[in-house]
């Protein structure tokens, strides 16, 4: 049963496919999902919750010029598959799409990616292991300092298979594991609460504990929260800005990752729009955007439409290359997909996403940079963010912030938001440390969220507004 | 907008409700050893999803999902699973990985399942009878129609990304063996439109929507003049000048406020020292114009319903009253260590959550002037009016209190809106906003979420820009 999404047969996905056509349309897709999720958490001291979670179906497109029919089941019988392919071509029956060409019944051929047969497999960690680990980290935690009132860690683990069959001829599957460790604390002072966060995350199973060391981690939240207990309000105002090595690439995945979504592009929704070949930032900005990193968060071997994971270099030395590309609105365009079509489950539509997003080190020492700060804001940890893709306005938040004094950090700040223009800030960049480090995240866009991976070394943005109360 | 009168569609017998669910819950709890208490969550529902642009349909989603959730306690430990599927291989192998789940979890006597309180609940009719026998081409000509008036709706519309409708038919059964048998159903629909203005250069978005219980009502009307108002008054926008200034919030902004705020009264979050209102019952936690009530018997909320997520009748709780804060927001198992008893206000994310204590429908006592928007604007004479918040999750803690977000609106001068501003922040805390507040608006709108809107005006607050 473990991996039903994978042995649906290519004679009945030939069916399906034929089905789905059969009313017109020129693309038919057939994605399959597997999915068992487990999490524990450890909250007050207690194991509260074990959870686990299964979920199996599949989501059928088809595509019939610019409009698609899309229809999702949990029935993954050859009956319940032909019944979604039905209720899926409506679209291409009821004419609501511009054209009609009938697509012969195609013979699939399967693909991999460049990691598609490499994984081996997966480790499972028992549910008393996760336990000890939650408890590690609990106990690291409150041995932080007498001022953490609380600590929450939690452990989820999730393993997805994928198939991917379509009308073209592909056939792709995946098997995903990712593992996620998370803490967060509560510290209590005379100024209140505050709180400190880390969590690790890698396209990983169990394997992620040989990487890291869960009381590390609740280490860091701990003294997070702690040091933000002595934390003075964060300035209002614009002031330089120096981004730590990891978090930080959150202000590029916001500032422009978004912005290069081919979605946006082709709707004349994003402010980088009809700007290839362009200088839209410093020349000390490379951004990347590489699916296939080792197990980065937001690593997979083939994407959600099936095409593998590949290294796109969208900015490259502030000239702007590339957006980035799923099969729908590649094929506008007449080119292939960049392998950037994910979805968040069999239910939802695939769309443009990032995957692991990340700007090249540079050849700055990272403490020279602060050094040659004579005052501004030096952010150890940003916490998430948002952008509006057509003004290019975004925020990104801080979860532990400095102040920069005379080329020294000195006084912790608390959390704010820093608003600014991404077409602005990007030209603003001018130092790049040579000290990388990646972050996992989340990221949600138009109501689905997937793994990402986001990452920079340490760099100076020249001057963002920070959003504090003190004048 | 056509309405139909055509009954008699594919839900046949859909007035009584779920049974059909109520009986399979009640045939898994009976599987329940001696020594366990079992809990059964069951949700089926229908969706469709119909996206227009550039005067096609861009997409169009139709599909039927369901789930369930099983939580297992043996010995006060708690376990729980959940499965997307009603197979009936799927529902044995949930139950017996929920009580595996169960051997793992610390003991803790608090732990357990809501039992029938004798509160009776308040019928609330939240099921649009119509909505299944609409045709999917109504739909469709909706959404189309919709993108269509907004492209036309102002010449400096230079593009409508996304028109959508979509509507949901949701039905639960809940029945565990400490006495909870309880089953509802309801209907949404919605139409929601996203707009880009543009002049010279400068282009400016915003969104407008209706939402309802079916098909019938959806007013494109209102959400084309909502997005396209929106978008048009913010061009020519430029960074806004920092300072202190009282901030008046729009309905739709202020309900996110709400939103926020009710999580610092969540009895779990309270007892687990992550609220900054911890300890402060019966304090003077804001000002005289603030009393704020949940209450989802109000069938004119969005949030309304009769039972809880634990299957007590939903109830009026009353929160804070006059700037005091009268009480938290209980489920079974925060009401129980807090020595006191659930408040009918468990709520879960569906078939693959666990309940825990929130709100359905926060709404504020309209100050005693009975402001519209208006008011507030004339009242407050010089500010900032802010039509849209980002950051909300990345700059507000309901744990410290710390409020800074993105904003983006318009100025306040001579008690009228004047010049539009973006890319600005404002900040305060959330202790500090509630002993602000300065108005509190008559004009509540039940959107979307967990809280009304209204336009609320706060002192006080820092603005940073250039």
């Amino acid at each position: 049963v473990e991996e039903e999404a994978a042995v649906i047969d290519s004679p009945v996905l030939e069916r399906v496919l034929a089905e789905a056509l059969r009313h017109g349309g020129d693309f038919a897709e057939v994605f399959a999902e597997d999915r068992s999720t487990s999490s524990a958490l450890l909250d007050d001291g207690r194991v509260e919750e074990l959870s686990s979670g299964r979920e199996r179906g599949a989501g059928i497109r088809v595509v019939s010029g610019e409009t698609t029919g899309f229809a999702h089941t949990a029935d993954l019988t050859e009956e319940g598959l032909l019944r979604a392919a039905e209720a899926a071509s409506a679209v291409a029956k009821s004419g609501g799409g511009r054209t009609t060409t009938v697509a012969a019944g195609p013979t699939l051929t399967e693909t991999t990616g460049p990691r598609g047969s490499e994984r081996g497999s997966v480790l499972l960690g028992s549910k008393g292991d996760t336990l000890d680990l939650l408890r590690r980290a609990d106990e690291a935690a409150r041995a932080s300092g007498d001022s953490i009132s609380q600590v929450q860690a939690g452990c989820g683990a999730s393993r997805r298979h994928v198939l991917i069959a379509n009308s073209e001829g592909l056939l792709a599957r995946d098997e995903q594991a990712r593992t996620r460790f998370s803490v967060s604390c509560v510290a209590v002072g005379d100024t209140g609460l505050q709180t400190g966060f880390e969590s690790a995350a890698r396209t990983l199973g169990f394997e992620l504990f040989d990487e890291v060391s869960v009381e590390e981690l609740a280490q860091l939240a701990a003294s997070r929260a702690i040091s933000k207990l002595l934390a003075r309000p964060a300035p209002s105002g614009e002031l330089p800005v120096v981004l730590a090595g990891g978090s930080g690439g959150i202000l590029f995945h916001e500032a422009c990752g978004h912005g290069l979504e081919a979605d946006h592009i082709v709707k004349d929704a994003s402010v980088y729009t009809g700007m290839v070949g362009q200088q839209v930032a410093s020349p000390l900005v490379t951004l990347v955007d590489d699916g296939t990193v080792g197990s980065e968060w937001g690593t997979f071997a083939v994407d959600d439409e099936g095409r593998p994971a590949q290294r796109n270099v969208l900015i490259d030395q502030g000239v702007l290359t590339d957006y980035l590309w799923d099969f729908l609105r590649a094929r506008k365009e007449g080119r292939t997909s960049s392998g950037n079509g994910r979805r968040q489950t069999y239910q939802h539509l695939p769309m443009v996403r990032m995957t692991n997003t990340f700007l090249l080190p540079g050849e700055d020492d990272p403490d020279e940079i602060v050094a040659q700060t004579p005052r501004g804001v030096y952010v150890a940890k940003l916490g998430g963010g948002q952008v509006n893709t057509t003004t290019g306005d975004f925020v990104f938040g801080t979860t532990e912030a400095y102040l920069i004094e005379g080329g020294k950090i000195t006084e912790p700040l608390r959390d704010a938001n820093l608003i600014g223009n991404g077409p602005e800030i990007l030209k603003r960049v001018d130092a790049v440390a040579t000290d990388f480090a990646m972050t996992p995240g989340t990221c949600g866009k138009d109501g689905q969220s997937v793994p990402v991976g986001c990452g920079q070394a340490t760099l100076r943005v020249t001057g963002v507004t920070i959003g504090g109360t003190a004048e | 907008v056509s309405t139909t009168t055509d009954r008699g569609g594919s839900k046949g017998g859909a007035a009584q409700g779920p049974d059909d669910l109520l009986a399979l819950a009640e045939r898994v709890a009976a599987w329940a050893t001696s020594g366990e208490e079992v809990e059964v969550y069951v949700a089926r529902g229908d969706e469709t999803e119909v996206r227009a642009y550039d005067g096609a349909v861009e997409s169009l989603t139709s599909a039927t999902s369901a789930g369930i959730g099983i939580r297992v306690i043996v010995d006060h430990k708690l376990g729980f699973a959940w499965a997307g599927s009603l197979d009936e291989s799927v529902l044995g192998e949930t139950l017996a990985e929920a009580r595996d789940n169960a051997r793992f979890a610390t003991a803790d006597e608090h732990v357990r399942f809501a039992v029938p309180d004798g509160v009776a609940a308040v019928p609330v009719d939240l099921w649009d009878e119509d909505l299944a026998s609409v045709p999917t081409t109504d739909k469709v000509e909706l959404a189309l129609a919709l993108e269509a008036q907004a492209r036309r709706a102002d010449s400096r519309i230079r593009q409508v990304d996304a028109a959508d409708y979509g509507d949901a038919s949701v039905e639960v059964a809940l029945v565990s063996t400490s006495g909870i048998r309880a089953s509802s159903r309801k209907t949404s629909g919605y139409i929601s439109v996203g707009v880009i203005a543009g002049e010279g250069e400068a282009s400016q978005t915003a969104g407008g929507f209706s939402v309802g219980r079916g098909f019938a009502g959806l007013d494109p009307d209102k959400a084309t003049d909502d997005a396209v108002k929106r978008a048009v008054r913010l061009l020519g926008a430029t960074k806004g000048p920092s300072g202190r200034s009282t901030v008046v919030f729009d309905r739709r902004v202020a309900t996110t406020l709400l939103s926020v705020v009710s999580s610092a009264l969540s009895g779990e979050a309270v007892a687990k020292g992550r609220s900054f209102f911890a300890g402060r019952l019966g304090e003077q936690v804001g000002d005289l114009v603030l009393t704020l009530v949940d209450d989802p018997t109000d069938p004119r909320a969005y949030g309304a319903a009769a039972y809880d997520a634990e299957g007590l009748a939903c109830r009026r709780n009353v929160l804070i009253d006059q700037g005091v804060l009268r009480g938290y927001l209980y489920d079974t198992v925060a009401g129980s260590r807090a020595g006191t008893s659930s408040t009918g206000s468990a709520v879960r994310g569906g078939f693959a959550g666990t309940p825990g204590p929130g709100c359905r429908a926060l709404t504020l006592a309209p100050g005693p002037e009975g402001y519209d928007e208006d008011g507030v604007l004339a009242a407050v004479g010089e500010g900032l009016f802010v039509q849209s918040m980002t950051g909300v999750h990345s700059g507000v803690s309901p744990i410290s209190g710390d409020f800074s977000v993105g904003a983006e609106g318009l100025m306040i001068r001579d008690g009228k809106l004047a010049e539009p501003v973006r890319e600005i922040t404002v900040a305060s805390t959330l202790q500090r906003m509630l002993q602000s507040l300065v108005a509190v608006g008559a004009d509540v709108e039940w959107l979307p979420g967990i809280a009304a809107g209204q336009t609320l005006a706060v002192g006080d607050m820092q603005i940073s820009g250039i």
